[in-house]
């Protein structure tokens, strides 16, 4: 009845606004059914562009047409969610593997059944973030990660711990060659994607692992003892501390500080790379120290899927196509020109790897990273985790801090 | 408007003069009328909705009533006013309101059946030992009504048909296959081809091949096929869905849209139920609201009362040093320099801003060689959020205050000056009360729009700097930012509650609109 309702609301609108201004323009077009044999993939713009050839071939093989439309990233899930709703989704679309829980809970996607000897072809942590609940639920594609990059010629080893790390940044901070020891985007709200490998390396944890491997929502690790330990590592590093970590560094400014030579170090993504080769800083990729007492550090692996839309009218086809298709290294090395980022086809990922070294860094980088969680409670974490990281990199108490904002979180959750 | 000289005459009787130009307008514009009409109505049509339907035909029927009748002559200036209206001002009103008592949100989008077939769908687990087959979609007899049957090649070469009664072994003779072992014919079966099993999707995706003990053979695309079990049921004699792997029972609870477990675990997928007045009391219970909502509300007043205070003095100063008897040098040159932040893009300027406050790398504090923290301190961000709001808002009222000074004619000024009024009390007593009559209603709107400013807030310092002991208010919230944060924070997005805190805010601000424009009566009285 919402969605009637809605839409004799447009109508009405739409009626009311041409009946008083004459646009001269013929309006009467039939509503737009989705011709008979048309599969839709709704992809960001970058990736649009890379699948077009690709959805060419696949509707030239099955005798359909297929029609990859471009919707704003920040956009799409929501979009997406909604039009499921309404009935007017598309058949496959491609998303972050952290959508996976909402997309689930809303039933807006099927689950995908690979064949073993496909399954086999995937980096299993890339297979593992696009499972929910002891299913999987989209086809990955690529990966990514954080790691840290290093100006060579400012600091030519790479620090085996975050109190070298320190260290040599202190020393060329006092000797004048930098301004910041450390480049990590904070902002005045903190990030939680960013400073996560500091704070597992310090032993804290976001979810707990409940039976059959999948993530516990109810045990929450955020405000429990582990977390204030690994916190108060945090404030060490703050600015009443060393100050590597400090609030004015944000998403902004993060880049050009190291690309403008200002900081030997700069915790980052493969997305920076573009504009480092760019600015001609000469870099190494290693993966992020965790502390001395500490364990690794462990960086969260973000996973771009392929997937299946449940009221999709095309649903055979759309299975075809993520199974058999989006399984092939072809796509995933187009789609890896398309946006620098290491396929999950270890295949694709050999191959790429031989022509740009930097794509095996990363990955090796991320060797023991965790997946982003994909459960719908995270979206409960990211506020209050940052606003207390932010506090504490401010100075201010790390008990109560972490505390309130574990209760924030446990409260939200429900 | 449009009568031109060389028009036909129009009759003296006739009424109004009607210009063939204007014949022309009316017939186009209702005949667009129609045609919307028969837009709207064959989707709705389509989907059966008769009231939806109703309403499109009796608003296009008053349109054409309105505009062939002779009579009615105010209808035919109030209609599209009046339509406007309540598409998009009653209209989202209701429905806000109707959306506030559900638990419209993720996970409570659709109704019972969506949530069913969901989870049904996604209980589907791969049989431990399951085998994967080479699959080959056919159908018994006519491709497009003969039943499906679905063709399968084992891994060790063996050959079945199967349907929805079971498994039939298939003699190896009786079939060609590709190199890969794949079937490509079967006698007496028709093999579909890609655009005929596409269109039978559905049915495709549903069938499974038994293989007894409730698992089934199903296909994964159009080549593959696996064993598979559904381990979720729902039985309509208990209302509630069965898991046959751990037996829990999971009963519909139609007040929550949720189906629960004796022991409280409730499914991911739920449905839209009514919730009631559940969505207002948990606001007004919510912990973090109590403690929070009075200082965010004193300081949302405050922001906006402070913003149209300030964008009003310094629009209108500005309006008063450019309102010369003589044009000023330049003048024009003057105005367009001053309503440039209001051509700007606001999205980008705020961002900027936040960027020039950044206490290390910011312009602010290099320029000056300070070392403020303006968006860390609560007194601090809130004052540089008034100034960037003042910066982005006062063009708007120095071009209102501009046009409204031309309209108080200056003699007044100059006849209050020769009785003896000091400049000061010739603008406070003549010129000021005369400007207010046309400026109060703006002053209004500035203050209705700033109360719910959200962008200023959220794109500077997104609510902070926070309370380390309150992570979910910060000083600089509005109630719109804070009620953002709790309603799409947290859960996804949850629209039924977001819905009933826009009913309060909506409810605050009609309140100090209503007061404001009852004491802005007392000003029209100068006239």
């Amino acid at each position: 009845m919402k969605i009637r309702s809605a839409r004799v609301m447009t109508g009405v609108a739409a009626l009311a606004l041409l009946a008083t201004a004459c646009g001269g323009g013929d309006d009467t077009a039939a509503p737009e059914d989705a011709a008979e044999g048309t599969m839709v993939i709704w992809a960001d713009p970058e990736r649009t562009e890379a699948l077009m050839p690709f959805a060419e071939r696949f509707g030239g093989a099955h005798g359909v047409t297929v029609d990859v439309q471009s919707i704003p990233n920040e956009d799409l899930q929501d979009n997406f969610v909604t039009a499921h709703q309404a009935g007017s989704g598309p058949d496959l679309v491609v998303g972050a593997h952290d959508w996976t829980g909402n997309l689930v809970r809303n039933g807006a996607i099927d689950p995908v059944q690979l064949p073993q000897d496909k399954a086999d072809g995937f980096e299993p942590v890339s297979l593992d973030a696009v499972t929910f609940d002891g299913r999987l639920y989209g086809v990955p594609y690529a990966m990514e990660n954080l790691v840290l990059f290093r100006n060579t010629d400012l600091a030519p080893d790479a620090p085996a711990t975050v109190e070298e790390l320190v260290a040599i940044g202190s020393g060329l901070k006092d000797a004048g060659e930098v301004d910041e020891i450390l480049s990590l985007q904070v902002g005045a709200e903190g990030d939680a994607y960013h400073i996560y490998p500091f704070y597992s390396s310090a032993g804290g944890y976001l979810f707990g692992e409940g039976e059959n491997g999948s993530l516990d929502p109810a045990d929450m690790g955020v405000g429990q003892d582990a977390s204030i330990e690994a916190f108060e590592k945090i404030a060490e590093l703050g600015e009443s501390g060393d100050g590597a970590l400090k609030r004015s560094i944000d998403n902004q400014n993060a880049g050009p500080l190291f690309n403008d030579g200002k900081t030997a170090f700069y915790v980052s993504g493969p997305w920076a790379i573009p504009d480092m080769k760019t600015a001609g800083i000469p870099y190494d990729i290693t993966p992020i120290p965790g502390f001395e007492d500490g364990g690794e550090a462990r960086p969260f692996i973000g996973v771009q899927a392929f997937f299946v839309a449940s009221g999709g009218a095309n649903k055979v086809l759309a299975q075809e196509f993520v199974t058999n298709f989006v399984a092939e290294p072809e796509l995933a090395v187009a789609l890896y020109e398309a946006d620098p980022r290491p396929p999950a086809l270890t295949e694709a990922l050999e191959m790429v790897s031989e022509q740009d070294p930097d794509l095996a860094r990363v990955v090796e980088a991320g060797a023991n990273g965790d997946p982003l969680p994909s459960l719908p409670e995270m979206s409960a974490i990211w506020g209050p985790f940052g606003q207390a990281e932010a506090a504490v990199i401010a100075g201010e108490d790390v008990a109560t801090a972490v505390g309130s904002a574990g209760e924030s979180i446990t409260d939200q959750i429900g | 408007m449009g009568a031109s000289e060389g028009a036909p005459t129009p009759r003296a009787n006739d009424g109004p003069a009607v210009s063939a130009a204007g014949l022309a307008l009316k017939a186009c514009a209702l005949g667009l009328a129609a045609s919307l009409g028969v837009w709207a109505a064959v989707p709705l049509f389509d989907a059966a909705n008769w009231v939806g339907l109703g309403i499109v035909a009796a608003v296009t029927a008053l349109i054409f009533y309105a505009y062939l009748s002779p009579r009615h002559v105010p209808l035919k200036y109030l209609l599209p006013g009046t339509l406007l209206l309540v598409a998009f001002q009653i209209l989202p009103v209701l429905y806000t309101v109707s959306t506030s008592v559900t638990n419209f949100g993720d996970g409570h989008r659709g109704d019972k059946e969506q949530a069913i077939a969901a989870i049904e769908a996604y209980s589907v687990v791969r049989a431990p030992d399951s085998t994967d087959y080479a699959l080959t979609v056919a159908a018994d007899g006519d491709p497009a009504t003969g039943g499906l049957v679905f063709l399968l090649t084992a891994p060790d070469g063996a050959v079945y048909a199967g349907d929805a009664e079971g498994l039939t072994g298939l003699a190896p003779g009786d079939v060609t296959a590709d190199p890969s072992g794949r079937i490509t014919g079967a006698d007496g079966y028709t093999v579909l081809t890609t655009g005929q099993i596409n269109d039978r999707g559905g049915e495709v995706a549903d069938l499974a091949v038994p293989t007894g003990d409730g698992s089934g053979i199903r296909s994964s695309g159009l080549s593959a096929a696996y064993e598979g079990t559904a381990t979720r049921t729902y039985q309509e004699d208990c209302d509630c869905v069965v898991d046959s792997a751990t037996g829990v029972e999971y009963a519909a609870d139609e007040e929550a849209g949720l189906f629960v477990s004796a022991d409280g675990e409730a499914l991911l997928q739920g449905w839209q139920v009514g919730v009631g007045a559940d969505n207002f009391l948990r606001f007004l219970t919510d912990r973090t609201v109590a403690s929070s909502f009075f200082s965010i509300l004193t300081w949302n007043i405050g922001f906006a009362a402070g913003t149209t205070f300030l964008v009003f003095t310094l629009g209108l100063a500005l309006a008063l040093l450019m309102h010369t008897r003589k044009p000023l040098r330049g003048q024009s040159l003057y105005r367009i320099l001053l309503v440039l932040p209001y051509a700007m893009p606001s999205f980008a300027m705020l961002l900027l801003w936040r960027d020039m406050f950044n206490v290390d790398f910011g312009l602010i504090n290099r320029m000056l060689g300070l070392d403020v923290d303006w968006l860390g301190g609560t007194w601090t961000a809130r004052g540089s959020i008034l100034l960037v709001n003042t910066w982005l808002g006062f063009p708007y009222m120095f071009l209102v205050a501009t046009g409204a000074l031309q309209a108080v004619p200056r003699e007044l000024g100059q006849a209050a000056r020769i009785d003896g009024a000091s400049a000061w009390q010739a603008f406070r007593d003549v010129t000021l009360p005369l400007l207010m009559v046309a400026m109060t209603p703006i002053l209004i709107s500035t203050f209705a729009f700033n109360f719910n400013n959200f962008n200023a807030v959220w794109l500077t310092t997104a609510g902070g700097p926070f309370s380390p002991d309150n992570p979910l208010a910060g000083s600089t919230d509005l109630l719109i930012t804070y009620t953002f944060r709790l309603a799409f924070g947290g859960q996804g997005a949850q629209y039924g509650f977001a819905s009933a805190v826009s009913v309060f805010i909506f409810l605050i601000v009609a309140i100090l609109s209503l007061v404001s424009l009852r004491q802005s009566r007392a000003l029209e009285e100068v006239r």
